[in-house]
């Protein structure tokens, strides 16, 4: 039988018949949790009669959300994440050496084509853009995998997305995550994986392809796959902390669904408040003031995403009422930003750089709105009090258009700063 | 796991996040009654102080979308909230709630349901009573693999026989 790719990948992991809709045990390769999710999973682990994790080198807990710890709680959370790993000698680095975890485990090769992946946050379906099966659980699942090395799995009816055309220079991947949400709002993939094609998708470099799959969770998809080609596999290969083997869908598989974007004529979008698929072409919000401006996240806090904002912020300033959050993902992207000197860019400007967290994403901290604040974000949610006040809205944007908008002090396009 | 539950109902909308149902400014902690303290407070003031012990929550579609914490479904256990029945539920937190042992219901006739409406429900036989109308609605069956594991008393369980084989 043809397979989707969420198919193939579940079939090389489990002996029971896969056909959409069916339950599978299938084996994990790789299950991680962060410093919110972990201290419940080592509570349940523990609950479990476990012992050992099932592969000490496939286990990890990545201290990302509230850290460098924002205060006792979240330092106690931390630590107990620590001892735990300590105790299991499973993979913890200490901040310094750390990231948020979908953008860190990619480029430590510790995610790789063909696996299936189990992390404790939603936005583990990151990490399809890797071609691998990897989706968010909670934290008892997280425990049950990393006890059995295993979980179970409903095989997904697949919609296939085909990305067509040629996007002018101010289309990224967040615009073209944006435009299919809007179109088939936030439970539109419910259940189910999506799996990215076409010639847009092709050339798409790595960051904006991790972007795309990083919000298959805001259609309610289990994860966003996308068949890995030599651009994919040459990065893996350069990284890859184990061996792996890739796995690709079969050309005549049957899908549950598609349909096809169009990007040639896109405008950049936006996300209004309070829900991802309240999506609009950037020109119809232009003028909206924004008091902050957050450019970072595992959505956009990759080094392709601080490039496009340098360069629309290179010899400009913020606005007077607006201030600027830059959040590298990872040290190896803050690095780089650094040597390429993307961080003078962003200095001159008068944005704050801060150390590599999710941050102000969640609410977390660097950067939390009060009542009546209005923050323009590269993240991936702008749901009620996500960032902060319930009295306060976050829209969401690619890099460029919230570059823009924090010179212009509103949601503007970025051409009109460029000007 | 008690299988007759009976409360008032506490009625929302489609689309309910995880955000709402207890915000990350409070995920300092994964103790139940910390997190219950806050539950649904961004949406609605009134729940937490509000809810008793029995009280069932209905929704419409995609009750629980966005993150996968397990505070979400911990939270509303530990308000006192004995179900939860929407028209249908987000992937993570329908596993989570069946994890943790929070029963939920997925039913298309959750707008039939008031505020405050004297809800009954028979969880062996998936149905739905409304004491306030008088009407009778009917849950939509869980899959066999799935009621096997609520059977056990949910994954915890599960995951103890496995390793004791």
């Amino acid at each position: 039988m043809a397979m989707t790719l969420a198919e193939a990948i579940i079939a090389k992991h489990t002996k029971d018949p896969v056909e959409a809709g069916s339950i599978c045990r299938v084996s994990v390769d790789f299950a991680f949790t962060n410093d919110i999710t972990g201290p419940p999973a080592i509570k349940e682990f523990r609950k479990m009669g476990a012992k050992k994790v099932f592969d000490p080198a496939r286990c990890a807990i990545l201290p990302d959300h509230f850290s460098p710890a924002k205060d006792i709680a979240s330092a106690e959370q931390i630590k107990e994440c620590r001892e735990f790993a300590y105790e299991q000698d499973m993979l913890f680095w200490e901040v310094g050496r750390v990231g948020v975890e979908h953008a860190f485990l990619p480029e430590n090769g510790l995610v790789l084509p063909g696996e299936i992946v189990l992390g404790a946050d939603s936005h583990t379906c990151t990490h399809g853009a890797m071609g691998a099966l990897a989706t968010g659980v909670g934290s008892t699942d997280l425990a049950a995998a990393w006890a059995l090395g295993e979980t179970w799995l409903r095989v997904p009816e697949t919609m296939k997305v085909s990305y067509e055309g040629t996007p002018s220079e101010w289309i990224c991947g967040k615009d073209m995550i944006l435009a299919l949400i809007g179109r088939i709002g936030v439970e539109g993939a419910r259940y189910m994986a999506l799996e990215f094609h076409g010639e847009a998708l092709e050339k798409l470099g790595l960051d904006d392809r991790f972007t795309l799959s990083n919000m298959a969770i805001e259609a309610g998809g289990k994860t966003g796959l996308i068949n890995p080609d030599e651009k994919l596999l040459q990065y893996a290969r350069e990284r890859a902390a184990r061996h792996f083997e890739p796995i690709f869908a079969d050309k005549d598989a049957v899908y549950a669904g598609s349909l096809t974007i169009d990007v040639t004529d896109m405008e950049p979008q936006v996300a209004m408040p309070h829900l991802p698929e309240n999506v609009k072409p950037v020109s119809e919000a232009a003028g909206t003031p924004v008091d902050q401006v957050f450019i970072g996240s595992c959505t956009n806090g990759r080094i392709s995403d601080l490039r496009s904002a340098a360069r629309i912020l290179k010899g400009k300033k913020v606005h007077k009422k607006t201030r600027l959050m830059v959040i590298p993902a990872s040290y190896e992207i803050y690095r780089q930003a650094m040597k390429e000197g993307l961080f003078d860019i962003f200095l001159d400007a008068g944005a704050a750089i801060s150390t590599p967290s999710c941050g102000p994403c969640l609410g977390g901290h660097l950067g939390i709105l009060a009542a009546g604040e209005r923050c323009i974000s590269t993240s991936n949610r702008n749901f009620v009090g996500r960032m902060g006040s319930p009295k306060s809205e976050v829209v969401l944007a690619g890099p460029m258009v919230a570059a823009a908008s924090a010179v212009a002090g509103h949601i503007c396009h970025p051409k009109e700063v460029m000007a | 796991m008690e299988t007759t539950l009976k409360g008032k109902a506490w009625v929302y909308g489609d689309n309910v996040d995880t955000d709402v149902i207890i915000p990350a400014r409070y995920l300092v902690t994964s103790d139940e009654r910390s997190l219950a303290a806050h539950c649904m407070e961004d949406i609605d003031e009134t729940y937490a102080k509000g809810v008793s012990k029995g009280d069932v929550i209905t929704a419409g579609n995609n009750f629980g979308c966005g993150s996968s914490r397990e505070h979400a479904p911990i939270a509303i256990k530990g308000s006192g909230a004995s179900c939860v029945i929407a028209k249908s539920f987000a992937r993570i937190f329908y596993r989570n709630a069946i994890n943790i042992g929070l029963p939920i219901l997925e039913c298309t006739e959750t707008d039939r349901i008031a505020k405050g409406d004297l809800i009954e429900i028979d969880l062996t036989k998936g149905t739905i009573t409304n004491r306030t109308k008088g009407e009778t609605y009917h849950a939509k069956p869980f899959p066999e693999f799935l009621q096997s594991l609520i059977g056990l008393g949910g994954l915890v369980p599960y995951v103890r026989a496995r390793l004791s084989e």
